[in-house]
């Protein structure tokens, strides 16, 4: 488990994270999104110990990352947003590096070919960094994040850079490591959190503005809002609509269009039913709509809290 | 440490800087020892021991240059700082290949003693104490040039600062002689390369000589390791 409290990262006079803190449960997949320079890379290299806090405190499953960053490291595999590669090593160097870097204890090839298998690398096992695709970089990143299966990935954009069909297969493939790992993602591709993740953290400029799962993400920030095309006698449509929520109407003939807004749409569509039965109308259109993550995500990186308010 | 050893000597090898290295070296070092030896009939390695002390100024910083800038330049630090291995653990085990390639050059001058005993009786104690001063020197370079590298993503900037650094170490006895006040005049002395080299080349194992060489290289790679901590912190 991962524990993050009041972390604070300071560059001067710059705050790059601001006072956060969340947790990050056994065998979840946490989404990390923000615009770029929200703070999401700091906040990963705080955890996985590239870089210090200026104060707070971040602990790798007990271990504080400051007081034993040892322990705590051997329990973190890191996909840096840039693959951490030598060009120079092949794919079979460079994985037999980071095996006794990581003083792995797992049997060394029957471990090193589970990996290359998981995540697609068995044919440029022995070709030269410097000439593989970056597709096939980015896979060699992740490939050393799961030397010696650490309990914990924190998998910084991993997806950056990759074509559509690949960035499908990282996906799949973070999915299947979620079964068995924590994992933290980092991102500012909104699909794709919305795709792998199952909580979502949205990060700006330094602090923590949402931290939810993408529906109730959606469900709390959200204003819901119907629109309504009745046939009939406006007049006494909005009066009777007024009633129940803010309205506003569009008139086109005899149709009357009416955007109502609502926090809980269910409730009120229910109404609108029953008072359309009891004043004849005829409904032509009821349709409700919901805000997306991207929607959400705009709203809070534009400096909105949840719930709309500024 | 053991693991960023075995990478940092292959990647002396895997790359034409290691191959540059010791072509360089031994390439040089045959052609004073050819001056100064062989054409001359003299049985006696000091003269070419005491040119190579020049020699390592260019060659070690080639060396070094890579070994911290390149990494923080290719972001492959972040590999080795968030693994579970100490600082102490990576700058030693970048000292120790650096200090093994250097140690393969230096051997040349084995053959050479060889080559000098098929002719004359050698003194087999001042050849000793010369190749222990030329390793000692060797390591108290490839430190400072570990040092200047870790402090800059350029390697040629890493190189550069490296030779400066040495030079003025190296220069400390000159610079010595036009300073008028004994105090310390003396401590440069003291702390002259150039004198604490010709020592061993004179054949002399003096024990605080080695424990100077000692202590650069103890010194240089704890400030490596700060500043590798405090850039964690900045």
């Amino acid at each position: 488990m991962i524990k993050v409290e009041n972390l604070i990262k300071k560059y001067g006079s710059f705050t790059a994270v601001d006072n956060i803190s969340f947790e990050v449960g056994d065998g979840e997949i946490l989404g990390f999104l923000g615009t770029n320079g929200a703070g999401k890379s700091t906040t990963m290299n705080i955890l996985t110990g590239y870089i210090s806090c200026t104060s707070g405190k971040a602990e790798i499953n007990g271990t504080d990352i400051l007081n034993d960053p040892i322990k705590a490291k051997s329990q973190i595999g890191y996909l840096p947003e840039i693959p951490p590669l030598y060009p120079e090593m092949t794919v079979k160097e460079y994985l037999n590096f980071i095996y006794d870097l990581k003083k792995c204890k797992l049997p060394r090839n029957s471990h090193l070919k589970d990996i290359c298998k998981i995540v697609g690398i068995e044919d440029v096992y022995k070709r030269k960094i410097a000439n593989l695709s970056k597709g096939y970089k980015q896979r060699v990143g992740l490939s050393q994040a799961l030397v010696s299966n650490p309990p914990i990935l924190i998998l910084d954009e991993p997806t950056v850079g990759l074509d559509p069909n690949q960035i499908i297969e990282i996906r799949n493939l973070i999915k299947k490591l979620g079964k068995k790992h924590t994992v933290i993602i980092s991102s500012h591709i909104l699909p794709e959190v919305q795709a792998v993740c199952d909580r979502i953290v949205i990060i700006n400029k330094g602090k923590i503005v949402a931290d939810d799962t993408e529906a109730n993400l959606s469900g709390n920030i959200a204003i819901k809002e119907i629109t309504l095309q009745i046939e009939g006698d406006a007049e006494k449509a909005i009066s009777k609509l007024k009633e129940i929520q803010e309205i506003k109407c569009t008139k086109s003939g005899n149709i009357q269009e009416y955007r109502i807004k609502s926090v809980s749409s269910d409730l009120l569509c229910r109404k609108i039913a029953e008072l359309s039965l009891k004043n004849n109308w005829l409904i032509l259109e009821m349709k409700t709509n919901k805000l997306t993550l991207e929607d959400v995500f705009l709203k809070l990186t534009a400096g909105e809290d949840v719930g709309g308010e500024k | 440490m053991s693991a960023i050893f075995r990478r940092e000597l292959l990647s002396y090898f895997i790359s034409p800087i290691g191959y540059i290295f010791l072509a360089a070296f031994y390439a040089f070092s045959a052609l004073f020892f050819n001056i100064n030896s062989l054409s001359m009939g003299v049985a006696d390695l000091r003269t070419t021991f005491q040119v190579m002390i020049l020699l390592c100024l260019i060659l070690i910083p080639l060396l070094t240059m890579k070994t911290f800038s390149q990494e923080k330049a290719q972001k492959t630090d972040q590999c080795l700082l968030t693994a579970p291995v100490s600082l102490g653990g990576i700058v030693v085990g970048k000292f120790l290949a650096a200090f093994l390639v250097f140690s393969l050059a230096a051997a040349v001058f084995v053959i050479y003693a060889i080559v000098i005993s098929a002719f004359a009786k050698p003194d087999w104690t001042l050849i000793l104490s010369n190749f222990v001063g030329l390793e000692l020197l060797g390591a108290g370079y490839i430190s400072i040039g570990l040092l200047c590298s870790c402090l800059t993503q350029s390697q040629m900037v890493s190189a550069v600062t490296s030779f400066v650094v040495m030079t003025f170490f190296y220069l400390l006895s000159a610079i010595a002689t036009i300073i008028p006040i004994d105090f310390i005049s003396n401590l440069l002395q003291k702390l002259s390369f150039l004198n604490r080299y010709y020592a061993f080349s004179n054949g002399l194992f003096d024990f605080s000589n080695i424990i100077f060489f000692v202590s650069v290289v103890a010194v240089s790679l704890f400030l490596t390791i700060r500043v590798l901590e405090s850039r964690r912190w900045n």
